[in-house]
């Protein structure tokens, strides 16, 4: 589903897979300030997105 | 093909004359020229309506679901690898359907001969390799291997994979250097001229869901685009919803997609919606060696796990 997703144009720093358990805290925590990080560098999504505006 | 047709013919004949079958699913001539319809047969009078040609392009292993008695149905390859998938997904048993297999040369992409026409065409004939079609103002000799469909030209399973009844003499399978030319072009560009380039294929889109009802994968009772609770996708023309619609349908046929055509045959928008499936197909074919409906006793890569399933995506 990533591969299609990023197929169709949806940078691929967008699409993460993770797999946590609820006993990694830490791991959860690493994971999220990656991907906000990588998310935050690529900028705002404009794709697959509804302008309600 | 005629030799092909007569062989249809007899086979349907005696099938239904043994009562082998209680139906037979095949190609009639369609009311234009250049275009042929599904029917079923049940009696034998109308054995004489069965055809079989170069126009032949939907899937009919669409048309076996929810059976109650057996029938026979004309395969060409690919609708034979979708009535395996048919079977695997236990929508059909295999006793309940008898399968007069056809060897195919590929489908003639139409609207590429249209395209040749200002005007109608009123007359469509074809002997071996060539092509003869006619309109009011002209008359062209086409050689059929440069009209082919982009699916037919790329196929490498002309012979039907599962069959009870032979129609024809098989034929040399095509081997590919590169079975996936197109995705590796959209693969080329960059996220954002990826992202143009399905916004700019999709733009005509009118939602009308005949790639999916062509489909011989799509036969959920409620497909998703129905849906009301909860309504997954918007059901007007927003782009969004468009593509959306698009993705999802074909993020369904993972796995499952024989490339069989049917679906760009259908649309009257000329959208070639195998843009997004092929994708997928060559993703099946990378990730786990697989292609679709080649057999009835292995299960789909989507369907079964086993450790050595590529997981390099989970970080």
């Amino acid at each position: 589903m990533g591969n299609l997703l990023e197929h169709m144009g949806i940078e691929k720093d967008r699409i993460h897979f993770s797999w946590i358990s609820s006993a990694e805290a830490t791991k959860f925590v690493d994971v999220v300030t990656e991907i906000s990080n990588t998310v935050r560098a690529i900028g705002p999504n404009k794709k697959l997105v509804k302008d309600y505006s | 093909m005629d030799t092909c047709i007569n062989k249809i013919r007899e086979i349907a004949l005696k099938l239904l004359e043994n009562e082998e079958v209680e139906k037979v699913v095949g190609f009639a001539n369609g009311t234009i020229p250049m275009a042929t319809s599904p029917i079923t047969i049940d009696s034998k009078q109308d054995v004489d309506k069965l055809v079989f040609n170069s126009t032949c392009g939907l899937n009919l292993a669409n048309y076996i679901r929810n059976q109650k008695g057996k029938l026979a149905i004309v395969a060409k390859g690919c609708d034979s690898r979708n009535i395996v998938n048919h079977i695997v997904e236990n929508q059909v048993k295999r006793d309940q359907v008898h399968i007069i297999g056809v060897p195919c040369q590929g489908m003639v992409d139409k609207k590429k001969i249209d395209a040749l026409f200002d005007d109608d065409i009123i007359e469509f004939t074809e002997d071996g390799d060539t092509l003869k079609v006619k309109s009011n103002t002209k008359e062209e000799t086409l050689s059929k291997k440069d009209f082919l469909r982009e699916n037919c030209s790329l196929c490498q399973h002309r012979n039907p994979v599962l069959y009870d009844d032979l129609a024809g003499d098989l034929v040399e399978e095509q081997k590919l250097d590169n079975p996936y030319p197109d995705v590796d072009r959209i693969e080329a560009m960059d996220s954002d001229t990826k992202w143009q380039h399905f916004e700019d294929l999709l733009q005509n889109c009118i939602r009308c869901y005949a790639c999916k009802n062509a489909c011989p994968l799509c036969y959920c009772p409620t497909c998703f685009v129905d849906e009301a609770g909860p309504q997954w996708v918007g059901k007007g023309q927003n782009e969004t919803d468009v593509s959306t619609f698009h993705f999802l349908r074909a993020f369904h046929c993972g796995g499952r997609c024989t490339d069989c055509g049917a679906c760009v045959e259908a649309c009257p928008m000329d959208i070639n919606v195998r843009d997004f499936t092929r994708k997928l197909n060559k993703d099946s074919f990378e990730m786990f060696g697989w292609e679709a409906g080649m057999d009835i006793t292995k299960r789909p890569p989507l369907d079964a796990y086993s450790p050595d399933d590529p997981n390099d995506f989970i970080k």
